[in-house]
């Protein structure tokens, strides 16, 4: 079985799996909205440097979204021993992490197509700037959400306060992967100033850390 | 079994040496050094905050080589290496992050401020705090080792891109500056005391870290002999 095919089934077997338990999506979609609604009642953006701030609000929404989300991605393998299985297959575990990247960033990229339209509306705000070059932004900062997740969610899967400790690994190592992303958001929103610069950050971000995840992964794994 | 435990003569004689340094530190900073035209006598404390801030990037970096030898070689000696010098170097850290702002506030006027380097430096302990969490959350996992060194690696690649980053985001907002002097040109004996006081704080590091790294030894041997033990009795109840 080729790396490709390898990756593609796992993708598409945690694709198929939430399908049919909806485990948790729709938690996780829920929540992301408690926090726009909550964040809409305490503060209504009048200006543009209000206008600015906002875009951090969308960002912590989607960074909640994704850690209670990444969380169950090896989660859902505890039971028997699925993790073991996947680790019998003939392929690497590279393969293993990049399918369950994918499959986890399609998700959140899913809940994102919902979540960004009620933001514009809960908070009165429309894109200045292009519209293309944002999504460019989304899915650069969901890779680089889903793929430092995915791999800390490998090793805090099996601790007992798992939910409490990936976050902590998460969030030091995303920070600039956020200041970028919420950067070129307000760039987007406001329709100023540089947004090329952040998607290059983006890009150095997640071309960094998709080679280290990918190379340190099957070591990681000995551990679980 | 041969006992261990006891700390070697050269460690003893270093202690020594650090309080030395560190009272002649004192003397510099507070004493032979003289005070800084504009800022005064708070200026002084910039010997303590360069000092632990080059400290602990010096114990950041030991950690980094120690996380990269644990995963090539899986010797346990290196993990030890890893979490005593990241352990000292939280604390040098916090020494840095406390110093700071004593300072700013009358130079500058406020306690902090978001600019580059008081950022980076603010999320490099961040990342450090979460190693050391990481490794309670994951004692007597069989994996805690290599998950930290993994760790360690993402997080000390991280500490440039977070520079870069912020450097990059804070530009149009320059925070307040040092009242020029510090960096184009200094005292030879404002100059001499930082020297004096990062090379006390270099040695309070190497106490601590061998103090720390024979502790982290003797919990492993402790393991092993316990280990052995409930074999022993294993073996006698069968």
């Amino acid at each position: 079985m080729s790396y490709w095919m390898a990756t593609r089934s796992i993708a598409v077997k945690d694709l198929r799996s939430e399908a049919r338990t909806r485990e948790m999506t729709n938690a996780m979609l829920f929540f992301a909205l408690l926090v726009l609604v909550l964040f809409s009642f305490s503060f209504q953006p009048a200006t543009d440097e209000e206008r600015r701030l906002a875009s951090g609000i969308l960002w912590i929404a989607f960074l909640f979204a994704g850690v209670s989300m990444l969380d169950r991605s090896f989660w859902r393998e505890r039971m028997n021993e699925c993790l073991e299985a996947l680790r019998l297959t003939p392929t690497s575990a590279s393969a293993l992490l990049l399918g369950k990247c994918l499959a986890n960033a399609l998700f959140l990229l899913l809940a994102e197509a919902i979540l960004v339209p009620l933001f514009l509306v809960f908070f009165d705000l429309s894109f200045r700037g292009a519209v293309s070059a944002w999504l460019l932004v989304l899915a650069l900062g969901t890779w680089a959400l889903v793929v430092n997740g995915t791999f800390f969610a490998a090793m805090t899967t099996n601790l007992r306060s798992r939910e409490l400790l990936l976050p902590l690994l998460l969030l030091p190592v995303s920070v600039p992967a956020l200041i970028a992303v919420v950067e070129a958001t307000a760039a987007s929103l406001l329709g100023e100033g540089a947004l090329r610069v952040w998607i290059q950050v983006l890009i150095a971000f997640d071309v960094i850390y998709t080679t280290l995840a990918l190379l340190l992964f099957e070591t990681v794994l000995e551990g679980t | 079994m041969r006992a261990q435990g006891v700390l070697p003569r050269w460690w003893f004689g270093l202690v020594g040496a650090t309080g030395i340094a560190l009272i002649l530190g004192v003397l510099h900073a507070l004493w032979f050094a003289p005070t800084e035209r504009t800022m005064g006598t708070v200026q002084r404390i910039f010997y303590y905050h360069v000092s632990s801030a080059w400290t602990a990037f010096v114990a950041f970096f030991i950690n980094f080589l120690a996380c990269l030898a644990y995963l090539k070689t899986r010797r346990p000696k290196w993990d030890a290496v890893a979490v005593s010098a990241a352990e000292v170097g939280v604390i040098f850290g916090t020494v840095n992050l406390i110093t700071g702002p004593i300072w700013a506030k009358p130079v500058w006027g406020i306690w902090w401020t978001w600019d580059a380097r008081l950022t980076s430096t603010l999320v490099m302990w961040l990342l450090y705090v979460s190693y050391l969490l990481l490794r309670q959350f994951a004692a007597e996992h069989p994996g805690q080792r290599v998950w930290a060194a993994a760790f360690g690696i993402f997080a000390f690649v991280d500490v440039p891109i977070v520079y870069l980053s912020i450097r990059l985001w804070r530009t149009q907002h320059p925070g307040p500056v040092i009242a020029g002097g510090e960096q184009s040109g200094i005292d030879p004996r404002m100059f001499l005391a930082l020297h004096v006081c990062f090379a006390a704080f270099l040695l309070l590091f190497i106490v601590l870290f061998y103090w720390r790294y024979r502790l982290e030894q003797q919990r492993a041997e402790l393991a092993e002999l316990r280990a052995r033990l409930q074999r022993l009795h294993m073996d006698r109840l069968a």
